[in-house]
C-alpha cells in the first residue's frame, strides 16, 4: 500500500500543529464558532446530537494491520470502545472530547493517517473500488489514482471553499463496486480503441435529497491529463455552483442548470489553459506512488483445505458461497467480513473486533485490510487453503456472519441516534429487518437493501433493490419504500413504492417484498433486481398495500408529491 | 481606516478610495485611465477584463464571506490570462486562509479594523511564515 513520503509526513504534522493552534484561537476565543467551523470540519470534527464526532479518512478504503491497531487503540483510549464504517470509506468516533481532538490526530499522524477533508465544503476523502488490486475482473488498481487525487485536492488553495462538498469515487473494473454514477465525479479507468489507459469522466451525480445519475462528461480522457481536467470541472463549479440555496449547490444542479453540453464546453475552454501548467511532475508522482502499490508475494500451495473445508462444514460453505469473491490468482480469494451481524449495528466495530481483524490480515492476509462503501471489512488476498482458518477465527470472535451481498448486508445511515439531521431511526430499522429476514434470506439471494433516515440519503436507499427512507410526519417515524434502485455500473434509482409506513409496520411490509419475489420469480438464477425490472413494481404494490384498489398493471406510479423532491 | 496585511506584516492602505467600481463605471475597460484601480465582484470570469490588463494597476476582489471561494478561482483565472498587477482580497478573509490567498495570486489581504483586533498581525505572520510547501507545487513542477 502507499508509503509517505518524507513530504507527506511532514504535512500531515504541521496540520496537526495548526489544529491545535485553531483549537486554542477557538478556546480564547479570538476565532469565533462560525469562523472555526470550516476549519475543524476540514478536520474532519463534526458537532452531532449528543458530542463531536471525529471523521477519520481511510484513504481509498486500504488498511494495514499497525493502522487498524492504533484505530483500535484511539477508540480505547479517547472514546468508547468501538468504531463506526461508513459509506465513505471513513471510520467515525462517536465521542471524542474537543480538546483531545489535536491528541488523536497527532496519534493518527504517528501511523500516516490524518482526517484531512472528510467533511467541510471541500473535495472530501477519495474513494475508490474496495476490492481494488484483487479483483479478478479488474482491468487496473485504482488506489495509484485514488492517492494522487488525494495529493493533489489536499488543501487546494482554490478549492477549499467550494459551494458545497465535493466526492470523487475510481473504479478499474467494469463492474462498478464504487458508485461511480452517483458522486459529484465517478471515474472509470477504460482503455481507449487503439488501447490508450484513459479515464471515462463522469459528472454530476449524486443522492441526497435531489438524486441524480451522473453524466458523462468525457468518454476517454488520456490518463496524463487527470489532474488539470479535475482542475477545469472544479475550477467552473466553483466559479458558477450556486451559493444562494444550500440545496442547490451541489455540482449536480450546476450541471442540470447549465446544460450537460454548456458545461462540457466551459470546462473544456479553461482545461486547455490549465493543462499547459502541469508540466509533468504529477506523472512522475503517479509512478512512485504505483510503485508502492506492489503486488503481494503470492504463496504457491495446495488449496486442497478449501475444498474439505466446503464439503465437510455447511457453515463453511454458506461463507465461502457469500462472503469470498474471485480473486486475479485463482488459488487466493478476496474475503469480506460483515459487520452486519444480526441485531447488531452495522459498520460498528468494537477495538477487540478491529484487533481480531489485524492480526488476521497479518496472519494470513499479506497484512492488507479494506473498507467497503457497504460497512464491511475484506481482507482481499488470503489464500484458499487459509480461509477456513480465517473463518473459524471470524466466528470465534462474532464476526463470521455469511451474510455479505444478502438481505441482512444492509447499509444505514446512523440516523436519529447519532445524527443532528435525522428524522428518524437507520439503526433499529436495520436490526429488526436483519432479524426478520434471517430465515429466508439465503433462499432470496442477492438484495441490496439500504437505509437513510433522511432525506439527505447518506444510507444511499435511492439504489438500493429496496430503498427505505425514514422521515417524520407530525412527530411520527414514517418509512417510506423505493424498489428497483442499483448502485452499479447500470445505475439507477429506485421507483418509489406508494405511501410510507409507520415504524411497527415496516418490517412486515419488508418481509413481504422478500416473500413475493420468492413467489414471482422466474427461477432461482432471477435476482430481486432482474425479477423488478422484469414484472415493474405492480406485485410489488400489491404486497405492500394488499387492502388498497389497484390502480392497474404493470405501471410505474407517479412519484408522490410529499417529501423527496 | 482598513488594514493590508502582506508577507511583512500589516500596513497602511495606500489606495483607500480609489477604487472604481466595476459594476457601475468602466465595464469598458479600454475606457479606464492607465495606472487605474478597479473594485470587482467575484461573479465576473475574468475574461471580460482581458483588454484592459494594460491600464488596470490595481484590482480589489470582494469576499462576502470567508466562506464563499469564488474569489480563488476568480484570482487564480486572472492570473493565468496574464493581468500581471497588483491584487487585493477584500473582505471576511481570516488569517489561516492568507497562504491560500497568497497561492491563488493575491498579493495582499485587506481586513476591517474589528478583525485586525481579533487577529492580530503576529497571527498572520505566523500563517504565513509557518506554510509548509503544497503538494500543488510538487505535482505542477517540472518533471
Amino acid at each position: 500500500m502507499y508509503l509517505y513520503s518524507e513530504f507527506d509526513r511532514t504535512y500531515v504534522r504541521n496540520r496537526v500543529r495548526m489544529f491545535r493552534d485553531q483549537v486554542d484561537r477557538r478556546i480564547d476565543g479570538s476565532l469565533s464558532e462560525e469562523e472555526f467551523k470550516p476549519f475543524r470540519l476540514m478536520n474532519g470534527l463534526y458537532l452531532q446530537l449528543h458530542a463531536y464526532m471525529l471523521r477519520v479518512a481511510i484513504p481509498y478504503g486500504t488498511l494495514d494491520s499497525r493502522r487498524l491497531r492504533q484505530l483500535a487503540f484511539i477508540a480505547d483510549r479517547w472514546d468508547r470502545g468501538y468504531g463506526h464504517f461508513t459509506t465513505r470509506q471513513n471510520i467515525q468516533f462517536n465521542w471524542p472530547r474537543l480538546k483531545d481532538v489535536p491528541d488523536i490526530l497527532d496519534a493518527l499522524a504517528d501511523v500516516d493517517m490524518h482526517a484531512i477533508q472528510t467533511s467541510g465544503n471541500c473535495i472530501r476523502n477519495v474513494t475508490a473500488d474496495h476490492f481494488a488490486g484483487a479483483a479478478a475482473d479488474e482491468l487496473s488498481d485504482p488506489r495509484p489514482v485514488a492517492e494522487l487525487i488525494r495529493q493533489w485536492s489536499t488543501d487546494h488553495p482554490e478549492f477549499t471553499f467550494l459551494p458545497r462538498k465535493f466526492k470523487i469515487a475510481v473504479t478499474g473494473s467494469p463492474n462498478d463496486r464504487a458508485v461511480t454514477r452517483a458522486h459529484d465525479i465517478g471515474l472509470r479507468m477504460v482503455h481507449s480503441k487503439e488501447g490508450q489507459n484513459g479515464f471515462e469522466v463522469i459528472v454530476g451525480g449524486g443522492l441526497g435529497r435531489t438524486p441524480v445519475i451522473g453524466k458523462v462528461i468525457r468518454e476517454h480522457l488520456p490518463e496524463a491529463d487527470l489532474l488539470p481536467y479535475l482542475e477545469a470541472i472544479l475550477h467552473v463549479y466553483n466559479a458558477i455552483g450556486r451559493r444562494d440555496n444550500k440545496y442547490k449547490a451541489r455540482i449536480k444542479i450546476t450541471v442540470r442548470e447549465t446544460g450537460i453540453d454548456a458545461f462540457r464546453s466551459r470546462v473544456e475552454e479553461r482545461f486547455r489553459i490549465i493543462r499547459k501548467e502541469f508540466l509533468g511532475a504529477d506523472q512522475q508522482v503517479i509512478r512512485r506512488i504505483r510503485d508502492t502499490f506492489a503486488e503481494p508475494d503470492y504463496v504457491q500451495a495446495p488449496t486442497a483445505a478449501f475444498d474439505d473445508a466446503l464439503r465437510r462444514d455447511p457453515a463453511f460453505r454458506d461463507f465461502a458461497n457469500g462472503n469470498v469473491h474471485r480473486h486475479k490468482n485463482p488459488d487466493y480469494g478476496i474475503v469480506s467480513v460483515s459487520l452486519k451481524a444480526h441485531g447488531r449495528t452495522p459498520g460498528d466495530a468494537s477495538s477487540k473486533q478491529m484487533r481480531i481483524l489485524a492480526d488476521l490480515a497479518e496472519a494470513y492476509g499479506h497484512d492488507e485490510l479494506r473498507i467497503s462503501h457497504e460497512q464491511n471489512v475484506i481482507l482481499p488476498h488470503v489464500h484458499r487453503k487459509d480461509i477456513p482458518a480465517v473463518f473459524a477465527e471470524l466466528s470465534r470472535g462474532g464476526l463470521g456472519t455469511p451474510n455479505v451481498g444478502l438481505a441482512s448486508d444492509i447499509i444505514a445511515c446512523p440516523g436519529m441516534d447519532y445524527c443532528a439531521l435525522a428524522t428518524a431511526r437507520s439503526i433499529p430499522v436495520a436490526r429488526d429487518i436483519a432479524v426478520r429476514l434471517r430465515e429466508i434470506e439465503r433462499d432470496v439471494g442477492s438484495l441490496k437493501i439500504k437505509i437513510s433516515g433522511c432525506i439527505n440519503a447518506c444510507g444511499h436507499h435511492h439504489v438500493g433493490h429496496i430503498g427505505i427512507l425514514g422521515l417524520d410526519r407530525a412527530g411520527v417515524e414514517n418509512y417510506q419504500i423505493t424498489l428497483g434502485g442499483d448502485a452499479t455500473e447500470t445505475a439507477a434509482l429506485g421507483d418509489r413504492a406508494g405511501p410510507g409506513f409507520p415504524a411497527d409496520e415496516l418490517v412486515p411490509a419488508i418481509e413481504r417484498l422478500a416473500l413475493t419475489y420468492l413467489d414471482i420469480r422466474e427461477d432461482q438464477d432471477e435476482s430481486f433486481l432482474e425479477t423488478y425490472r422484469r414484472t415493474g413494481l405492480a406485485p410489488f404494490q400489491a404486497a405492500l398495500y394488499p387492502d388498497a384498489v389497484p390502480k392497474g398493471r404493470g405501471g410505474h406510479p407517479e412519484r408522490s408529491n410529499d417529501a423527496v423532491s | 481606516m482598513a488594514t493590508i496585511v502582506t508577507d511583512d506584516g500589516f500596513i497602511a492602505d495606500d489606495r483607500a478610495n480609489e477604487f472604481l467600481d466595476w459594476t457601475e463605471a468602466a465595464q469598458d475597460p479600454a475606457d479606464l485611465p492607465y495606472g487605474a484601480a478597479v473594485e470587482i465582484p467575484n461573479s465576473l470570469s475574468g475574461e471580460e477584463l482581458v483588454p484592459g490588463f494594460d491600464r488596470i494597476a490595481h484590482l480589489r476582489i470582494c469576499f462576502p464571506s470567508h466562506v464563499d471561494g469564488r474569489g480563488f478561482t476568480l484570482a487564480r483565472h486572472l492570473r493565468r490570462l496574464g493581468y500581471a498587477g497588483r491584487l487585493r482580497a477584500s473582505g471576511h478573509l481570516l488569517a489561516d486562509q492568507y497562504v491560500m490567498a497568497r497561492r491563488c495570486g493575491f498579493d495582499e489581504v485587506e481586513i476591517d479594523d474589528e478583525l485586525a483586533r481579533r487577529q492580530p498581525e503576529s497571527v498572520w505572520q505566523q500563517s504565513w511564515q509557518q506554510q509548509t510547501a503544497s503538494y500543488q507545487f510538487l505535482l505542477q513542477r517540472e518533471a
